[in-house]
C-alpha cells in the first residue's frame, strides 16, 4: 500500500513530473558527458604504463635529443628495451583534420607497446616498408584509411608533402588504448631530413625507455637524467603517466571549468527538484495531517516523500544514464581524433547514479522534515 | 448521564470520556485567546453526542482534544481509561489509530487511492495480513452501501459517497470513540440525512459511541444529547432521545 501511494503520488501531477523527470535526465546526461569529456583529457595518462619512462629534452619538449643517447640509455642497469619517437604534426589535406602522427623506431616500438593489437601480416608488411604506416582504427574509420592507400601528409615542423602507405590498422588491446595515432618510420623521416635539412637529422624527439622493474623506475630515471648531465642536451626522465599529465596540466583549466559546470548541474536540478517537492508537500499538507490524524507516524510520510522523490530521481537518473551511451557516441563521433579514447567509464556511470540518488535524497530533505512536523489540527485546516 | 436504551451494547461502567477543568488557549502574536475555559463532562461508552454553539465557541477545538490531535493547556482528559494528556507524540499517534475513528467535513480521503484503498489505509498500523486487510475493507464498504463503489477513485464519487468511505474507514479499526466535525457540512439534505442515518445505525445497531460537531440542528437532532458551547464554556445538555 505504501508503494502504491508513493507511485500513485509520483504520477499525480503528470506535466510536473514529466518535467522534473526531463530536468534530471538532461542533468544527469549533462554530468556524464562532461565527466567523459573529462576523463578523455586524462585518457593517455590513465592508459600509460607503469614500467615506461619518457626520456625528453631538460629544457623543452621541443628541443631534440641526440641519437647517440639510444645505446647510452640502453646500458644503464634496469633498462630493458628503448625505442624513439618524433612528434610530427602534419597536415591531412585541412588543418582541422588533426590527429597524431609519430615518427618512430617501429620495431621496437611495436614490442614496447603491446596494447597496439596488429596482426603479424601487418606488421610484417609495416616493416618491410620504409614508406609505410600504421593506424589505429579509430582513425582508419574516421578518414576512412584502408590497407594499401596512399595518404599525403603536409608537414609543418618536418615542411615538405610526405606520402605514406597504410600497411597496416592496429586495434586497442582495451578501452583505454589510443586508436588514433599513426606511426610511421623514424628511419623515411631521418634520410629525408638527411637530404633536405642535415642539421635536423639524427635527432630523436623522446626515447621510451621500458624498465626491468616498475617499482626501480625513480632510481633509473635518475641514473638516465645523471648519465647527461652537464652535456649539451641535458634529459629530464619521467614515468609516461606524469608525462602526459604535463600535456594536460597545460589545459588544467579547462578541465577544471567542465568539472564545475558538471556540478553546477547537478546542483542546479536538485534546488529546481527541492523546490518541486516543497510545492508537492505544501498542497498535500491535509492529507498528512490526515494521515497523522489516523495514526500514522512521521516515519511513514517522511517514508512517502523520500520514496516519491527517490522514484523521481530513479526515473531521471535511469534514463540520463541510458541516454549517455548513445550521445556520448556521437560526440566522440563529432569530435573526430581530438579524443582519442572516448569511453563512458563504470566510474562515470556510479557517479551519475550517485548524483541521482543525492539529488532525490537532498531534495525531499526539507521537505519531509516539515511535513513530519505538520501539527493535525493546523493541517487539517489547509482542507478547507 | 446513561448510555442510550436503544442501544443493545451494554456499556462499561463509568463514562467512556471524562474531561476535567479543561483550559485550551490559543496564541495570535503577544495576545492569549482563551477558547476553553474549565470544562468538564462525561460522556458515556454508547453515547451518541452532538456539539453545537456558534462559530469560535469552541466545539472543534474541544472535539480535537478528545480526539487526541490536540493538547489542552490544563485540565485532565480521560479517554477509555487512558490519560491522554500523559501520553508523548508516539504513544498518543498509536492511541488515536487503536481508539478514535475520524469523520472529517471535507472527507480527507487521499484522492491517490480506491474507496477500499482508502478504507483499507488505517488497517497498515495493525499487524494484520492483505487478504485479511481486504476483507475488512470489503465489508465496511458493504456496512455503508458501497459494495460497488469499491474500485472509484473518490473524485468518482459524490460527496455524499465519499463521506460515506470516510465513515467505512472510522469504523474499520473498529475504534473506541467516533469523532466527526461538521459530517455533514459539505452535503446537500439528501446526502446529509443518508450520512447522519448511518451514523445513527453505527450507534444503535454495533454501539459505537459518538461525538459530532454540527452547527444543523437537524443533524444534532439525530444524536441523544446536545451539548450547548458558548464563548468556551458549556452553556447546557439538552437530552434528545433514549
Amino acid at each position: 500500500m505504501r508503494l502504491i501511494l508513493i507511485l500513485r503520488n509520483v504520477f499525480r501531477h503528470k506535466l510536473r513530473t514529466l518535467l522534473t523527470v526531463v530536468g534530471l535526465t538532461v542533468a544527469v546526461l549533462a554530468f556524464g558527458l562532461l565527466s567523459t569529456v573529462v576523463e578523455a583529457w586524462y585518457a593517455g595518462a590513465e592508459g600509460a604504463s607503469s614500467a615506461r619512462l619518457v626520456v625528453r629534452n631538460s629544457i623543452s619538449l621541443v628541443f631534440p635529443l641526440p641519437l647517440t643517447y639510444r645505446q647510452k640509455i640502453r646500458q644503464i642497469d634496469g633498462v630493458r628495451a628503448i625505442s624513439t619517437a618524433n612528434w610530427f604534426g602534419g597536415i591531412y589535406k585541412e588543418p582541422k583534420n588533426f590527429f597524431p602522427q609519430f615518427a618512430v623506431d617501429a620495431a621496437s616500438y611495436l614490442d614496447l607497446y603491446p596494447e597496439y593489437v596488429l596482426s603479424e601480416a601487418e606488421r610484417k608488411a609495416f616493416l618491410l616498408d620504409r614508406k609505410g604506416a600504421v593506424v589505429g582504427s579509430k582513425l582508419a574509420a574516421t578518414y576512412g584509411f584502408r590497407i594499401g592507400d596512399t595518404v599525403t601528409l603536409k608537414g609543418t615542423i618536418f615542411p615538405g608533402q610526405w606520402e605514406f602507405v597504410i600497411r597496416g590498422i592496429y586495434s586497442g588491446r582495451d578501452a583505454k588504448t589510443d586508436v588514433s595515432q599513426m606511426l610511421f618510420h623514424w628511419d623515411y623521416l631521418n634520410e629525408t631530413l638527411k637530404a633536405r635539412s642535415p642539421r635536423r637529422a639524427n635527432t630523436v624527439g623522446v626515447y621510451v625507455v621500458e624498465v626491468s622493474d616498475p617499482a626501480r623506475v625513480a632510481e633509473i630515471s635518475r641514473a638516465i637524467d645523471a648519465e647527461f648531465r652537464n652535456s649539451y642536451a641535458e634529459t629530464l626522465t619521467e614515468t609516461e603517466k606524469a608525462f602526459q599529465l604535463g600535456f594536460v596540466s597545460m589545459t588544467e583549466a579547462i578541465v577544471v571549468a567542465i568539472r564545475l559546470v558538471s556540478y553546477l548541474v547537478i546542483f542546479i536540478i536538485l534546488a529546481v527538484m527541492a523546490n518541486t517537492m516543497a510545492m508537492t508537500v505544501r498542497e498535500r499538507t491535509a492529507e498528512y495531517a490526515t494521515l497523522k490524524a489516523l495514526g500514522f507516524g512521521p516515519a511513514f510520510i517522511m517514508g512517502l516523500i523520500y520514496g516519491e522523490a527517490l522514484a523521481i530521481a530513479a526515473l531521471g537518473g535511469a534514463l540520463g544514464i541510458a541516454l549517455t551511451f548513445p550521445l556520448a557516441e556521437r560526440f566522440a563521433s563529432a569530435m573526430g581524433s581530438l579524443f582519442p579514447v572516448f569511453v563512458v567509464s563504470a566510474q562515470t556511470l556510479w557517479l551519475q547514479a550517485a548524483c541521482a540518488l543525492a539529488v532525490g535524497l537532498v531534495s525531499a530533505l526539507f521537505p519531509a522534515r516539515s511535513a513530519a512536523r505538520v501539527r493535525i489540527v493546523e493541517g487539517l485546516r489547509s482542507v478547507a | 448521564m446513561s448510555a442510550p436504551a436503544a442501544s443493545p451494547v451494554v456499556p462499561p461502567a463509568g463514562p467512556l470520556v471524562a474531561l476535567r477543568d479543561i483550559v485550551k488557549t490559543y496564541r495570535r502574536g503577544q495576545q492569549v485567546v482563551p477558547v476553553l475555559s474549565g470544562i468538564s463532562f462525561d460522556i458515556a461508552a454508547g453515547e451518541f453526542l452532538a456539539l453545537m454553539g456558534p462559530s469560535g465557541s469552541g466545539k472543534s477545538t474541544l472535539l480535537n482534544l478528545i480526539a487526541g490531535i490536540d493538547r489542552p493547556d490544563s485540565g485532565r482528559l480521560v479517554v477509555a481509561g487512558e490519560d491522554v494528556g500523559r501520553l508523548g507524540e508516539a504513544e498518543l499517534a498509536d492511541w488515536r489509530a487503536r481508539h478514535i475513528g475520524f469523520i472529517f467535513q471535507f472527507y480527507n480521503l487521499m484522492p491517490v487511492l480506491s474507496a477500499l484503498e482508502n478504507v483499507e489505509l488505517p488497517l497498515l498500523l495493525k499487524d494484520m495480513g492483505r487478504r485479511e486487510r481486504r476483507e475488512r475493507a470489503e465489508l465496511a464498504l458493504s456496512m455503508v452501501g458501497l459494495a460497488d463503489r469499491m474500485t472509484h477513485a473518490p473524485s468518482e464519487l459524490s460527496g455524499g459517497q465519499q463521506q460515506r468511505v470516510a465513515i467505512a474507514r472510522a469504523l474499520i479499526t473498529d475504534p473506541t470513540l467516533i469523532v466527526a466535525d461538521e459530517p455533514t457540512g459539505d452535503l446537500d439534505r439528501e446526502s446529509a440525512d443518508d450520512v447522519l442515518r448511518l451514523m445513527q445505525r453505527l450507534n444503535d445497531e454495533i454501539g459505537k459511541t459518538i461525538v459530532m460537531v454540527t452547527h444543523d440542528s437537524r443533524a444534532a437532532g439525530h444524536a441523544h444529547a446536545i451539548m450547548h458551547l458558548e464563548k468556551g464554556v458549556l452553556s447546557g445538555r439538552e437530552e434528545l432521545r433514549g
